[in-house]
């Protein structure tokens, strides 16, 4: 039997995602679905599921859930949130079993902007047009089309049997989740003739910075001028995920899970969809680069990183639950209580 | 046979193909020619399109086909696909031009130095195509407003424009299906529920399809409201095999 999560306290923005509702955009439907897919794909790979399970996507804002009536298996992963049990600190991607009487909490930590939380056999809300994402500008998925809050009870799916594996709690080592500053991979277009060669320079050559006009639709970014060369009122056409629009600003807007189908300002190019997870994770205020890469080069990158997040089932470490220096001085400032069983290692069958 | 059109990147997971750079019946044609053909054909990988005034959008999964693949399985469908006729349908939707559903007609008429009930009559006696969705769930593009009719988008949005408002702006007109501030100008509103994901039909008109106004009254508007929220159509359908 499934079980349930409870939450207890959810920051603004957090929402139940899952692949994405796909199949609607020609009649003007977001496709929604994580900002940062490998993330996403590292919690729900790390319990079995597939790549569209049911998942919480939790913003910086953060979340307190615990489990209902039966234990439940989950994992969480990105950015650098900091997870406790009961008070005491998780490793930042991790497995576990959550007892009834457990609090988890996640908090946004040194970097990043969204972490995942997923349950094993994915999280079972009402699916709308094929999908559990949510939208909140259109007011579908998720539950009620709405962000979580307290005393929202999240049933998980039935999981297939012995999809999960062995049964251990793990670190997940993700080293493609870990920070790096390194510039974001571009494919140019389809408008990157709306904007002059030295224009396009200064787009490579200088660096960004993330605006606080930064959503799930997408991320307003400050730089150089970037000038079209001629006006930048073209006749709509598509929007795919990463799409680098320059408005009237002169000001890159990139466009993510949340983006509108079809839009109507020139596409200078978009990010590769193997740095969109990295993107997503950049916080208001911290700066990036840009580099020029043919499509496909950026089409070996994603395949690359796809597998190697699809190996994530083989990179797990039996959770020891030691204290560390690190865990003893985090659980020190926040003065929270030791989990006395917190020396006592768990079974890992490995 | 379709008109060479351009392949351009969108990213490694989409391909725009560009038939024009304007809003034209005939670019327009090329694009839902094509869709059809794309359809049709089932060329593996591809995983949704997004036809638009101008161009096709082709999503696609990196894994399973190339750009390079994908435009040349594109390329030998435009040598064999004659532009299609695919069926098109005319739908009748009613739309009221009385207060308080014609929120922003003083400001046209004064802007376009025309009396309201020429505005009505413009709006409501022309035949619209469906050019594309956009913007938010179920909002229709459509093509075909009256020239006398342009104006432009305003500076600033105005407060959100309630579902089924009936928009002007830069020569295009468009039915709203949800409230959303708007840089355009509504001078009417319908009953029918162009979005409704209650219903099995989610959504009315098909890309290319026509759209024509029925005048009704403020009165049947009401009734027609209720109707709609209870899951029915209220509009008329009539096919138009051959345009």
């Amino acid at each position: 039997m499934g079980g349930h999560l409870g939450v207890l306290r959810a920051g603004p923005g957090v929402t139940i995602q899952d692949g994405g509702r796909h199949g609607y955009l020609r009649y003007g439907v977001t496709p929604a679905g994580p900002m940062d897919w490998t993330a996403y794909r590292t919690a729900n790979f790390a319990l079995g599921n597939d790549d569209r399970a049911a998942a919480i996507e939790v913003s910086a804002g953060g979340l307190e859930v615990h489990c209902e009536n039966a234990p439940l298996w989950v994992a969480f992963a990105g950015g650098a949130f900091v997870w406790r049990r009961s008070g005491v600190v998780l490793p930042r991607a991790a497995r576990i079993r959550l007892e009834p009487s457990e609090i988890l909490t996640a908090r946004a930590g040194e970097f990043g902007a969204f972490a995942y939380l997923a349950a094993e056999g994915g999280f079972d809300t009402p699916p709308v047009m094929g999908s559990r994402a949510t939208h909140m500008r259109s007011g579908i998925g998720g539950i009620e089309g709405r962000m979580l809050r307290a005393g929202d009870v999240l049933p998980a799916a039935v999981p297939a049997a012995g999809q999960r594996g062995e049964n251990f709690e793990a670190i997940i080592d993700a080293p493609w989740l870990d920070r790096d500053s390194g510039p974001f991979r571009v494919v140019l277009g389809p408008q990157d003739d709306c904007f002059s060669p030295e224009t396009l320079g200064d787009f490579f050559a200088y660096a960004f910075t993330l605006t606080p006009i930064a959503d799930r639709m997408a991320y307003r970014l400050t730089g150089p001028d970037i000038a079209h060369a001629r006006g930048y009122d073209i006749v709509s056409d598509g929007i795919a995920l990463g799409a680098i629009q320059i408005p009237g600003d002169r000001q890159p807007l990139i466009l993510m899970a949340d983006r509108q189908p079809t839009g109507g300002y020139p596409k200078l190019g978009h990010v590769a969809r193997a740095d969109i997870g990295r993107l997503a994770q950049l916080r208001p205020g911290e700066s990036c680069r840009f580099r020029a890469v043919s499509a496909a080069e950026a089409r070996t990158a994603l395949l690359a990183l796809e597998d190697e997040i699809a190996k994530t089932h083989q990179r797990l470490r039996p959770l020891r639950r030691a204290l560390t220096s690190e865990r003893l001085f985090e659980s020190n400032l926040i003065g929270g209580v030791v989990d006395p069983l917190d020396s006592e290692e768990t079974g890992g069958e490995f | 046979m379709l008109p060479k059109p351009l392949y351009l990147a969108a990213g490694e997971s989409a391909l725009v193909v560009e038939f024009g750079a304007t809003i034209d019946p005939n670019i327009h044609d090329c694009v839902l020619a094509l869709d059809a053909a794309v359809q049709r054909a089932n060329i593996d990988g591809v995983t949704e399109t997004v036809p638009t005034y101008r161009s096709l959008m082709i999503h696609f999964e990196p894994r399973r086909v190339s750009a390079e693949t994908l435009i040349a399985a594109l390329a030998s469908l435009d040598a064999t696909a004659k532009p299609e006729r695919t069926r098109v349908h005319r739908w009748h939707i009613p739309a009221c031009y009385d207060p308080p559903h014609d929120e922003d007609i003083t400001e046209v008429a004064a802007f376009l130095n025309m009396p309201r009930a020429k505005i009505i009559d413009l709006h409501q006696g022309a035949r619209y195509r469906v050019y594309m969705y956009g913007f938010a769930p179920g909002f229709i593009f459509l093509g075909g407003l009256p020239p006398e009719l342009t104006i432009p988008r305003r500076a600033v949005p105005r407060a959100p424009a309630p579902p089924g408002s009936l928009l002007i702006a830069a020569g295009q007109a468009l039915i709203a299906s949800c409230a959303m501030p708007t840089g355009w100008y509504a001078i009417g509103r319908t009953p029918v529920k162009v979005f409704d994901p209650k219903r099995t039909q989610i959504f009315l008109a098909g890309i290319g399809d026509e759209i024509c106004f029925e005048r009704i009254d403020g009165d049947t508007f009401d009734a027609l409201s209720l109707a709609a929220e209870a899951g029915e159509f209220c509009v008329r359908r009539e096919n138009i095999d051959e345009r």
